[in-house]
C-alpha cells in the first residue's frame, strides 16, 4: 500500500503540473505561478489529494540546492570576485534595512523583541527558487537588475549562515540547547576548505576518469552524487545546502565537463523545483487565512510593499536603469524558501512561539504568490516604457519602421548597423537596458521589454512593418516569437538567427523560411582559411566553401522535410554520405580532368 | 633613368594547378620595378575594391595582364576588373584621362599550338584577333597597345623551351623601356 500510495503521489504531483502550468504559461502567467496555483489546487484546503506537504517540501528544496549549483556553474571565481561590491553593499543593505522596518513594525505589534527580531530575519530574505525561475523565464540574469538581484539573493543565502546560528540565543523557553559556539564554527570552516580543496584538486581527476568510461549515466550519477554529498555535508555542520552546492559550482566553472554537469543536473532541478512551488502552494494553512484574514492580508501587503521600497531605494542608489527598478523591487519583495526553515528551527530553539511562526509562515507562502502576478501586473502596464534615440534629428526615419530587430545583443547590432549605413530605419525590441542605451547612439526607435510579447510588437507597429527580424538569445522565445508573429500576420517576411539545426527546423516549422545558423558561416570561413593554409587559391577554396553551403542548406531542408525522428536521422544521414562520396568524386574527377597547361 | 614601373595583373583562378602562369609569375615576381596583383587571391568573391585598384594604375606606368587564355578570352574576373575598375570620368570620358600615355601589355598563354591559331587552323583566328577587345580597350583609355607576349603549346611544352620564355619575360619586365618621344 506504501508504494501505491508514493506512486499515487507522483502521479497526482505530475498531473498538477502538466495541466497548471501550460494553462498559466499561455495566460501569460508564468510557470511558477502554475506551480503554485497546482499545489494549493491538490492541497489540503481545495481537493486534499495529497497531504505530506511539508515533507515533499523539505525534499524539494533540493531543487533549490541544484539550481544554486547551476548558477555556480554560470560563474567563474573571477567574475564572482568582481561581484563582491555588489553582494556585499546592495545585499547587506537589503537585508538590513528590510530587517529592522520588519523587526521595528513587530515590536510596535507587541512582539516580544526576540520574536521580532526572527520576525526581521526571517521576512527579510527572499525566495532563490521564485525569483531565479522568473528571471531564467524572463532571461534577465544577464541585465543590471538581474545582476543586483543575483548579489542580493547570493548575500541572502551566505546571511542564513549567521541567522540560524544566533537563533538559540534567542531561546525565550531555554528549548534550544546548547550552542557548539566555537568548535562549531570551526566545524564550518574545515567543511568548507575541505570543498574547496576537493573541488580544485580531488574533482578534475575524478572527472576525467569517469569520463573515459563513456558511460553517461554513470556521469550523471555522479553528478548527482556531488550535489546530494556536498548538501549532506554542509547540512552536517549546520551551513546552507545551497551555498555548499554553489561553492561547488564555482569551483567547477572552469572545468571542462561544464557543460555536461549542467545538461546532467538540469531536468532534476527543473523537476525539483516545479516540486518545490507545488508543495509551497500546498503548504498555505487557509485556516489560519480564514481566521485572521485581515491581519494576514495586511502582513502580506506590508511585507511586500516595505521590501519593495527597501529594494527601490537599492534600485535607486545602485543606479539601476529606471525602466528596470519597478520589476527589480517587485521581483525580490516576497518572503523566501529560507523563512520556513528560519521558522521552524526557531521554533524549535523556543525562539517564536507557535501562533506567530504559524502566521508568518502563511504570510511568506502568500507572498510567494504575489510575485508572478505583480510581475505581469507591472509588465503589463508599467512597461513598454518607450525609449526613443537621443538625437530625433538623425535622418534614420523613426516612424512606420518596415524593420522590426528583436534583441540588440551581438547579432542583432550588427544588422541594425549595416541597414542604417543604408539610411534603412529599424524599430527595436530588447529587454536589458545595456543594449537600448546603445541602441540610442544609432537614433532607432527603441522598445524597451519582452520581445516576445504581441502587445509590445503591435505599439512597435508590426501592423505596418514589413520584416521582423528575430534576433533572440532565447531559443524557446525566438521559436515562439515566430510563431505567434506568423499567425498574426501571415505576410509578414520573418528573418532569424537560430542556435543550431534543430532549432532552426523549429523555426522554419513557426514560419521562417530561412533561419540562419549563427556559428555556420564562421565555421565555413574557418575551413576557408584552413584550405588557403593549405596552399589552396582563396577563389578555390571559397568555391569548395560554397559549394559545401549549399549542400549543407540542401541537407536542412531534408531534415526540415523529415516527419519523424527516425526519418529525420536517417535522412540526414543519407544526405551527409551522398554528399561527401559527391564532394570527393568531383575532387578526384578535377584532378584528373583539369587541363594542367595552363 | 628610373626603370618605368609595372603594375602586373594575374588572374588565374587555380593557382594550385597552374604550371606555366606559375612559372612565369615566379621568374618576374621579385623584380623591383614590378608590382604583382593576383586577382583571384585579391578578390576571391569577386567584390573589387575599385579605389584601390584605380590608385594603383595612377602609381605606375606599365599596366600587364598576365592570364591564361580561357574561351578564347581572359579568366572572368579580369573582365570584372575592367568592367568595374575602367570607371567613366577615371579611365575614359572627357575627364578621363587617367590611363593616358600607360603602356598595355597582354601576357598570354595558350594550351594549343601556334598553328591552330589561324583562320585555317582549328581556333580560326589569330590570338592578335582574339585580343581585339583588349587592344580596344586600350585605345579608349589612351593607352599604347604593345605587341602581346603569348607563349604557345602549353599542353606539351618541354621544361627548357618552358624556362627559355620566363627568362626572356624576366628580361623584357627587367629592361622593359618606354621612349620619350614627345
Amino acid at each position: 500500500m506504501e508504494e501505491h500510495s508514493l506512486l499515487l503521489s507522483v502521479f497526482i504531483y505530475l498531473l498538477a503540473a502538466v495541466v497548471a502550468v501550460p494553462i498559466a504559461t499561455k495566460l501569460g502567467l508564468g510557470a511558477v505561478l502554475g506551480y503554485l496555483l497546482a499545489g494549493i489546487i491538490i492541497g489540503p484546503w481545495v481537493l486534499g489529494l495529497v497531504t505530506e506537504a511539508s515533507h515533499v517540501m523539505h525534499f524539494a528544496e533540493f531543487g533549490v540546492v541544484m539550481l544554486l549549483f547551476l548558477i555556480g556553474l554560470e560563474l567563474n571565481p573571477a567574475k564572482l570576485w568582481e561581484m563582491r561590491k555588489p553582494i556585499i553593499g546592495q545585499g547587506g543593505l537589503q537585508v538590513l534595512l528590510s530587517g529592522l522596518i520588519i523587526g521595528g513594525v513587530a515590536l510596535a505589534f507587541g512582539l516580544r523583541w526576540e520574536y521580532a527580531l526572527v520576525a526581521g530575519m526571517a521576512l527579510a530574505l527572499s525566495s532563490t527558487a521564485i525569483v531565479l525561475q522568473i528571471m531564467d523565464e524572463k532571461n534577465l540574469l544577464p541585465t543590471p537588475a538581474g545582476q543586483s538581484g543575483f548579489s542580493i539573493l547570493l548575500f541572502q543565502d551566505i546571511a542564513v549562515i549567521p541567522m540560524l546560528a544566533i537563533l538559540p540565543l534567542l531561546s525565550v523557553t531555554g528549548a534550544g540547547g546548547e550552542s557548539e559556539g566555537i568548535f562549531g564554527v570551526l566545524k564550518a570552516l574545515i567543511a568548507l576548505a575541505l570543498i574547496y580543496f576537493s573541488g580544485k584538486y580531488l574533482l578534475p581527476p575524478i572527472f576525467r576518469y569517469i569520463a573515459a568510461t563513456r558511460m553517461r549515466e554513470v556521469f550523471t550519477a555522479f553528478a548527482l552524487l556531488l550535489v546530494v554529498g556536498v548538501a549532506i555535508l554542509m547540512d552536517a555542520v549546520g551551513l546552507s545546502m545551497a551555498l555548499g552546492t554553489f561553492m561547488v559550482g564555482v569551483l567547477l566553472s572552469e572545468s571542462e565537463y561544464r557543460h555536461e554537469l549542467e545538461a546532467d543536473i538540469e531536468p532534476f532541478k527543473g523537476l525539483l523545483l516545479g516540486l518545490f512551488f507545488i508543495s509551497v502552494g500546498m503548504t498555505v494553512n487557509f485556516g489560519l487565512l480564514i481566521d485572521n484574514p485581515l491581519l494576514i492580508l495586511c502582513l502580506v501587503i506590508g511585507l511586500v510593499t516595505v521590501k519593495a521600497l527597501v529594494l527601490y531605494f537599492i534600485a535607486v542608489r545602485g543606479k539601476i536603469p529606471s525602466a528596470e527598478r519597478l520589476q527589480f523591487s517587485i521581483l525580490l519583495s516576497q518572503g523566501g524558501e529560507f523563512a520556513f526553515v528560519l521558522l521552524s528551527t526557531a521554533m524549535a530553539a523556543g525562539a517564536i512561539d507557535d501562533g506567530t511562526s504559524g502566521i508568518l509562515t502563511v504570510v511568506v507562502a502568500l507572498s510567494m504568490l504575489t510575485t508572478p502576478l505583480l510581475i505581469v501586473l507591472v509588465e503589463r502596464y508599467f512597461t513598454p516604457a518607450i525609449i526613443d534615440g537621443e538625437k530625433p534629428e538623425m535622418d534614420v526615419p523613426n516612424e512606420h519602421n518596415e524593420v522590426i530587430i528583436a534583441g540588440f545583443g551581438r547579432v542583432g547590432q550588427i544588422i541594425a548597423r549595416m541597414i542604417g549605413a543604408r539610411n534603412i530605419g529599424a524599430t527595436i525590441l530588447d529587454h536589458n537596458p545595456e543594449h537600448i542605451e546603445r541602441i540610442s547612439k544609432f537614433g532607432f526607435k527603441a522598445y524597451y521589454g519582452d520581445a516576445t510579447r504581441m502587445d509590445l510588437l503591435e505599439t512597435a507597429g508590426i501592423a505596418n512593418a514589413k520584416i521582423l527580424v528575430i534576433a533572440l538569445d532565447g531559443n524557446d522565445q525566438a521559436v515562439q516569437l515566430a510563431h505567434e508573429a506568423k499567425r498574426h500576420y501571415p505576410d509578414l517576411v520573418i528573418l532569424s538567427r537560430a542556435w543550431d539545426v534543430v532549432h532552426a527546423i523549429e523555426l522554419m516549422k513557426a514560419g521562417v523560411e530561412m533561419p540562419q545558423r549563427e556559428t555556420i558561416y564562421s565555421s565555413l570561413k574557418i575551413a576557408e582559411d584552413v584550405l588557403m593554409n593549405l596552399g589552396y587559391g582563396a577563389y578555390e577554396a571559397r568555391q569548395v566553401t560554397a559549394k559545401f553551403e549549399r549542400h549543407d542548406q540542401e541537407i536542412l531542408h531534408g531534415l526540415y522535410s523529415a516527419e519523424t525522428l527516425e526519418d529525420r536521422i536517417s535522412i540526414g544521414r543519407d544526405l551527409r554520405g551522398k554528399f561527401e562520396a559527391q564532394m570527393q568524386s568531383d575532387a578526384e574527377y578535377r584532378e584528373k580532368t583539369e587541363p594542367d597547361w595552363s | 633613368m628610373n626603370p618605368p614601373k609595372i603594375l602586373l595583373l594575374h588572374a588565374h583562378p587555380h593557382p594550385r594547378k597552374s604550371k606555366l602562369n606559375k612559372h612565369m609569375l615566379n621568374a618576374v615576381a621579385d623584380l623591383d620595378n614590378v608590382t604583382v596583383k593576383q586577382l583571384y587571391e585579391l578578390y576571391p568573391d569577386f567584390q573589387i575594391d575599385v579605389e584601390k585598384e584605380q590608385q594603383a594604375l595612377l602609381e605606375h606606368d606599365v599596366i600587364v595582364f598576365q592570364h591564361p587564355m580561357y574561351w578564347y578570352s581572359a579568366p572572368a574576373l579580369l573582365k570584372e576588373w575592367l568592367d568595374c575598375v575602367l570607371e567613366h570620368g577615371f579611365a575614359y570620358g572627357e575627364a578621363g584621362t587617367a590611363l593616358t600615355g600607360k603602356h598595355f601589355l597582354s601576357v598570354v598563354s595558350a594550351g594549343s599550338e601556334k598553328t591552330s591559331y589561324d583562320p585555317v587552323g582549328h581556333n580560326r583566328f589569330t590570338t592578335e584577333q582574339l585580343l581585339a577587345p583588349f587592344e580596344q580597350t586600350a585605345a579608349l583609355c589612351n593607352m599604347l597597345w604593345q605587341a602581346p607576349k603569348i607563349l604557345y603549346g602549353g599542353f606539351k611544352i618541354d621544361k627548357e623551351t618552358l624556362d627559355q620564355h620566363c627568362a626572356s619575360y624576366r628580361e623584357h619586365l627587367q629592361h622593359y623601356t618606354i621612349e620619350t618621344e614627345q
